[in-house]
């Protein structure tokens, strides 16, 4: 079968199919770009961000209208100037007074329109800043099991392109104000100078709003593809980058190509059609403009012969014509904005709606560096879904200054017992106590700053060294630092970086192996110099001399505190002053090596197996069947 | 010149925005090499050069039928023939304006569209060869550039270069016949008038540049100050769990509000830039317009011209308005086509490193014999520092060769070194007797596979990754492969099984599973040479215990290469090398080096009792 047929195996074949297997780059769209055109939950929500600027945006409407009136007015200067200043015979005084006029409009014209665009342009900006600032802020105290199941590459796109597109609207919502009054202005000024020839030039406008309708579906149908056909492309063109070794370790450069040609070309079209749809209009409005003006010209110009009609009127028509298309181009691309807007609007108040389940109890207690650091757990029952409890009733009391390690298969839920020491959730029932308090009636940040802890994943953020160690304890200086390194056994490594503690860290730590990592996230505890020390030991295979280093560093940051040890390596475990075993969410042994072995249950089973590690223990409970050992 | 930009961008392992220092020179090279190519779609390019010419000259008419309108309705008074035949004049110059309007609308159609199209069609092409180049440079190329940069290069400089066209050749064309051949109307119709009308053109044009320009230098510096904001956020939500930890959410809100203030500091300036700008324009091209209607009114009333004429002054002056504010976006334009396509043609222009020789052939398999004869190594931009040095072995098809080190040994250096991701500095490394840098890569590549360390997984489904290597592969075989990776039942488990789509934006897998994954794909693949790139450390042992077995069927036909750390892994094989500094330090098989009593020996005890171990190991490091 296909084992031996080894050729080809990754090129196209004659008939031009394409490898069914392949493909470059993902196609999901994400996102729904456009809501409704107009939804006042929303317009209500996002009214709350403009409202600290109420006076400004009054300002610049009102700035918006001086300067649409201005606009107005210049033509009827024109006209005044044309009919009284230089018609037959002239008239010297008439036409200063239509300079001095027009003198004064253009000055109005331009403070009112520095005053709108100044004050438009920076309060879109406030605002989106204050808007993404709002839901940064709220995302720091939104439980963390909002967070563990959305993905940070969905949250950014609130921050960013949801934030942005806000901004978008508040610029163009007043300038529409503008346009409205604009052709509405236009309208009544024609009307005003001659009725009937007004009505008669505006009965294009009528054609212009028919034509658009048809045409807005259709073109937007050409334009969603051409920017979808962009993202797609794009993501391909992204996905081989980052994938670039794999596709070069694989052979899969040709397949790809032409794959990629595919998409390559597809974008190609699709912007050639919106091109088309997006052109065809311009004959259109430039023909509805030659039919308005000529016209004006036919009947205009047959009633200034009659003398029914003043020359100027009819100049001003023409400079009225060549305006009015523009806010109706304007105000259907404004329609666009705001159903994207408001899907936008939609997807910011989720974020913000998200309850904060985890808050400060009103009288809640701070907890002091003396406190003792004990730490018990009383008939705990919790789970990320209350039907099914990851850990069920589980009793224990960690005595200050003592090191417990946890010990238990994946799954048994050691984690989740680590998150609630810090409050991350809260219990369904019983009580967990730090320091005799129950964590409900203390203060999170002095709950915080009493438990330190490091994650079996070691997070660095971008910046020196030294600012890593000593993360948000500003008033640790480089000496403390220094210290909490030597102590840790990372100097040596850090001094060997190019610039010592000052270097620059890459994307978390990337120019850091994952031992060098974990050995930096140790001093930061150690700087952090809580009582409580809780510790998720990395399962990844470290090398066996950065192990070493780890090992040594625990002893060290485990001195005179309380600590409890998620555990995998038999070292960390044989250190313990006592070791819990969880199963299947019940503790079912405790007590101390000794101990546990003469119990000869499932710890002396594990241990008697001879592994270096408790991971490396094959069928404990089958790694399969969970997606991710997040929730542990 | 451009691939010299390019390589010392890399060659610094910065990114590609050294480019940006390209002289004018080179910027000037480059915006003709980008004219040249539009030269490739030369009826395209006519038409929208013609299109927009033909549309040019007719909007100039528009004014002057005006103004003539406007005179028509002047010349005769109303009443008997003579009034018959001045509205038959309006009639005829309305038809002409009509048609005049219609046309022109026509023309710009076909001037936009075309200057569009050739815009698409360059950035295919130069999509198409980007891409290509991406996928041919060399491994040490891409150490050396941000996957950030190069994915900026492909989206966001091309589209700098493909607007070109539209936004500044088509422009300069449209601004030289309004300008030029307006001006010359304007200016032989009434001299004095002309220049009023005219005097606002360059101190817009002007201004308009200098704007522009200082817009794009302030944009870029926006772009990177809001990075910075987004690097804040997005660390901040990838590592939530260590601020909740740290209880750092003041510090991460200080660090959000200085970020974000810089960033808004300088949103704020750029608005005052702009509208300081737009108002003095606008403010210039108004008081112009006031000019023209005080003198041309006063020429007009002592009978110099005709209120057509002063008519066609003002219209004509609307009409240039907009197209002469554009001019800085136009200069802009250049600008930014300039540096973009600096950037592309660097990295068009590279040398790929390693490629094909000349005349290579096919790499022929028989025995299946890999040699390595005294191979050293070192990265070109650390030249002093040997990475390998005189390396030799061989093994032969069914044989396991072990490669054991400290990390920064060069172990991993050693496997890259096979289908020539990185070329050897000396020495030659050989399958059965050709040299691998004779034949060509396309065949040494099939025949070597290397399991990488943190393996990459596409967007798509499970099955689909397997089988990235053997597109058309059935499923049969891709659960074979599966499960000797020992993924099946993890597979099965899941709920859409092998159509579940994982990477980027699919489920996440943990760090064994993805391993898992790239090792089902590999051995996909059926290579001669099998490298095992330290490809299972984030398995558990148990797991990897269950692979090896099932190995054994694959590793009969070929030669297994495994790099490791932990023994477990490579204890087994017929050979094992222990390599330190870049040298082979000792060798042999696991019960061999366990009796010499050496560094692998001390390593061993370590990994097995970690306890005992430590005094033994502590020896060994002092006695080296």
């Amino acid at each position: 079968m296909s084992d031996e047929n080894e050729t080809e195996r990754n090129d196209v074949r004659d008939d031009g199919r394409r490898p069914p297997r392949a493909v470059v780059g993902s196609h999901r769209i994400e996102e729904e770009m456009f809501g409704k055109v107009f939804d006042g939950n929303i317009v209500r929500r996002i009214w709350a961000f403009v409202a600290p600027y109420k006076m400004q945006m009054l300002i610049a409407v009102g700035a918006v209208l001086t300067f649409t009136a201005t606009q107005l007015m210049i033509p009827l200067i024109i006209r005044y100037a044309i009919d009284h200043g230089i018609a037959p015979g002239g008239n010297h005084a008439a036409l200063a007074y239509a300079i001095v006029a027009f003198a004064l409009a253009i000055l109005v014209n331009f403070v009112a329109s520095y005053i709108q665009e100044t004050v438009v342009g920076r309060v879109a900006e406030d605002v989106l800043f204050d808007i993404r600032r709002a839901m940064f802020s709220h995302l720091q105290r939104v439980s963390l099991s909002f967070m563990d199941k959305t993905e940070v590459g969905r949250l950014m796109s609130r921050l960013q392109g949801d934030v942005n597109s806000m901004q978008e609207f508040l610029e163009t919502s007043v300038l529409s104000v503008g346009d409205i009054t604009l052709l509405f202005g236009i309208v009544f000024v024609m009307l005003y100078l001659d009725f009937r020839l007004g009505l008669l030039t505006l009965a294009v406008l009528p054609i212009l709003f028919v034509v658009r309708i048809f045409w807005l579906p259709r073109a937007r149908i050409a334009f969603m593809a051409a920017h979808e056909t962009n993202s797609v492309t794009n993501g391909a063109l992204a996905e081989t980058i980052h994938g670039v070794r794999a596709v070069k370790s694989m052979g899969r450069q040709r397949v790809n190509f032409m794959l990629y040609n595919d998409k390559a070309h597809a974008n190609l079209m699709t912007h050639l059609r919106a091109a088309k749809y997006a052109q065809v209009m311009v004959p259109i409005v430039d023909s509805l403009t030659g039919v308005a003006m000529a016209l004006v010209i036919v009947v205009g110009g047959a009633r200034v012969l009659n003398q029914a009609l003043d020359v100027g009127v009819m100049v001003a028509f023409l400079f009225y014509i060549q305006r009015f298309f523009d806010p109706i181009r304007s105000l259907t691309l404004q329609y666009s904005v705001m159903q994207r807007a408001m899907a936008s609007g939609q997807r910011l108040t989720e974020v913000l709606d998200v309850p904060i389940s985890i808050t400060d109890a009103p009288d809640a207690h701070v907890l002091t560096p003396d406190t003792d650091g004990s730490v018990e757990f009383r008939n705990v029952v919790f789970g990320y879904n209350p039907k099914h409890p990851v850990l069920k009733n589980v009793s224990f009391k960690v005595n200050p200054g003592e090191t417990v390690a946890l010990v238990g298969p994946t799954g048994s839920g050691k984690s989740s017992a680590m998150a609630l020491i810090h409050r991350f959730y809260d219990v369904q029932q019983g009580q967990v106590l730090v320091g005799g308090h129950d964590v409900r009636n203390l203060t999170q940040d002095s709950l915080g700053q009493q438990i330190a802890m490091v994650l079996q994943e070691p997070f660095l953020f971008t910046g020196t060294v030294f600012e890593n160690i000593r993360y948000h304890k500003d008033s640790a200086l480089l000496d403390d630092v220094i210290e909490a390194a030597k102590a840790v056994g990372a100097h040596e490594f850090i001094m060997n970086l190019a610039e010592g503690y000052q270097t620059e860290l890459g994307e978390r730590g990337g120019n850091l192996s994952l031992g060098q990592r974990q050995l930096i996230s140790f001093a930061r505890a150690l700087v952090a110099d809580a009582k409580i020390l809780v510790l998720d030991e990395a399962t990844a295979n470290i090398d066996s001399y950065t192990e070493m280093l780890i090992q040594k560093a625990l002893v060290k940051l485990l001195e005179n505190r309380t600590g409890l040890v998620i555990a995998h390596r038999l070292a960390t475990i044989r250190e313990a002053d006592r070791i819990i075993v969880l199963q299947n969410g019940q503790m079912i042994e405790m007590g101390d090596h000794d101990a546990l072995m003469e119990n000869g249950k499932l710890y002396a089973q594990l241990y008697n197996l001879n592994y270096s590690s408790f991971d490396d223990i094959p069928a404990v409970e089958p790694e399969w069947g969970q997606a991710k050992d997040s929730g542990t | 010149m451009s691939s010299n930009a390019f390589k010392r961008a890399a060659s610094h392992s910065d990114s590609l925005a050294h480019a940006n220092a390209a002289g004018w020179g080179q910027g000037f090279s480059t915006l003709v090499r980008i004219t040249h190519m539009t030269l490739r779609h030369p009826w395209q390019t006519t038409f929208a050069i013609g299109a927009t010419v033909i549309a040019a000259s007719l909007q100039l008419m528009i004014p002057k039928l005006l103004g003539r309108a406007i005179d028509e309705t002047q010349t005769a008074m109303a009443g008997g023939t003579a009034g018959t035949i001045a509205q038959d004049a309006l009639l005829v110059t309305a038809f002409v304006l009509l048609a005049v309007s219609i046309l022109r609308g026509v023309f710009t159609m076909i001037q936009n569209y075309y200057g569009e199209a050739v815009g698409h069609h360059m950035g295919y092409e130069l999509r198409l060869a980007c891409y290509e180049k991406i996928q041919r440079l060399s491994f040490s190329f891409h150490d050396s550039v941000h996957s950030g940069d190069l994915i900026t290069v492909g989206m966001l400089d091309l589209e700098g270069v493909r607007m070109y066209f539209s936004t500044a050749l088509i422009r300069t064309v449209l601004l030289s016949i309004l300008i030029g051949i307006g001006a010359y109307m304007l200016l032989s119709t009434d001299f004095t008038l002309g220049l009023v009308a005219l005097s606002f053109v360059p101190f817009v044009a002007w201004r308009s540049s200098v704007t522009q320009l200082r817009l794009r230098a302030t944009w870029l510096d926006l772009q990177e100050r809001l990075s910075v904001l987004t690097r804040v956020m997005e660390e901040n939500l990838g590592g939530i769990r260590v601020v909740r930890a740290f209880a750092a959410k003041d510090h991460e809100l200080a660090k959000f509000d200085k970020a974000s203030q810089t960033a808004l500091d300088l949103a704020h300036e750029r608005v005052g830039i702009r509208v300081r700008n737009t108002s003095a324009m606008t403010l210039s091209f108004f008081a112009a317009m006031g000019l023209v209607l005080w003198v041309g009114g006063n020429k007009v009333v002592v009978g110099e011209i005709t209120v057509g004429t002063l008519t066609s002054f003002l219209t004509f002056m609307t009409i240039l308005q907009m197209p002469v504010r554009q001019l800085g976006l136009m200069v802009n334009s250049y600008a930014r086509a300039s540096t973009c396509g600096t950037r592309i043609f660097a990295l068009l222009d590279l040398d790929v490193a390693i490629k094909d020789p000349v005349n290579a052939r096919e790499l022929a398999i028989s025995d299946g014999l890999l040699r390595f004869e005294d191979v050293g190594f070192s990265y070109p931009q650390l030249s002093n520092r040997p990475v390998l040095q005189h390396l030799s072995f061989e093994a032969r098809r069914g044989e396991t060769v072990g490669i054991v080190g400290k990390p920064g040994s060069g172990k991993s250096t050693l496997a890259h070194l096979i289908p020539r991701f990185y070329d050897a500095t000396s020495g030659r490394i050989t399958i059965d007797g050709q040299d691998i840098r004779s034949v060509t890569l396309e065949s040494l590549r099939r025949a070597v596979a290397v399991i990488q360390q943190d393996a990459f997984l596409f967007t798509t489904t499970i099955e689909n990754n397997i089988a990235y290597g053997d597109p058309w592969a059935e499923e049969p075989r891709i659960e074979r492969a599966s499960e000797s990776a020992q993924l099946h039942n993890y597979v099965l488990g899941l709920p859409m099984g092998y159509g579940t789509i994982v990477g980027e934006r699919g489920v996440s897998l943990s760090g064994g599973q993805r391993q898992r994954l790239s090792i089902a794909r590999t051995l996909m693949l059926k290579p001669a040479v099998m490298v095992f790139d330290d490809s299972t450390a984030a398995i558990d042992a148990g797991t990897e215990q269950r692979i090896r077995i099932a190995m054994r069927r694959y590793a009969k036909d070929r030669v297994t290469i495994v790099v490791a750390h932990r023994l477990s892994s490579l204890m087994h094989a017929d050979q094992i090398l222990f390599i330190e500094d870049g040298q082979i330090v000792e060798r042999g098989t696991h019960e061999s080096l366990l009796a010499a009593g050496g560094r692998y020996k001390a390593l061993y005890d370590l990994q097995v009792r970690p306890g005992d171990g430590l005094a033994a190991m502590e020896k060994t490091e002092m006695g080296s």
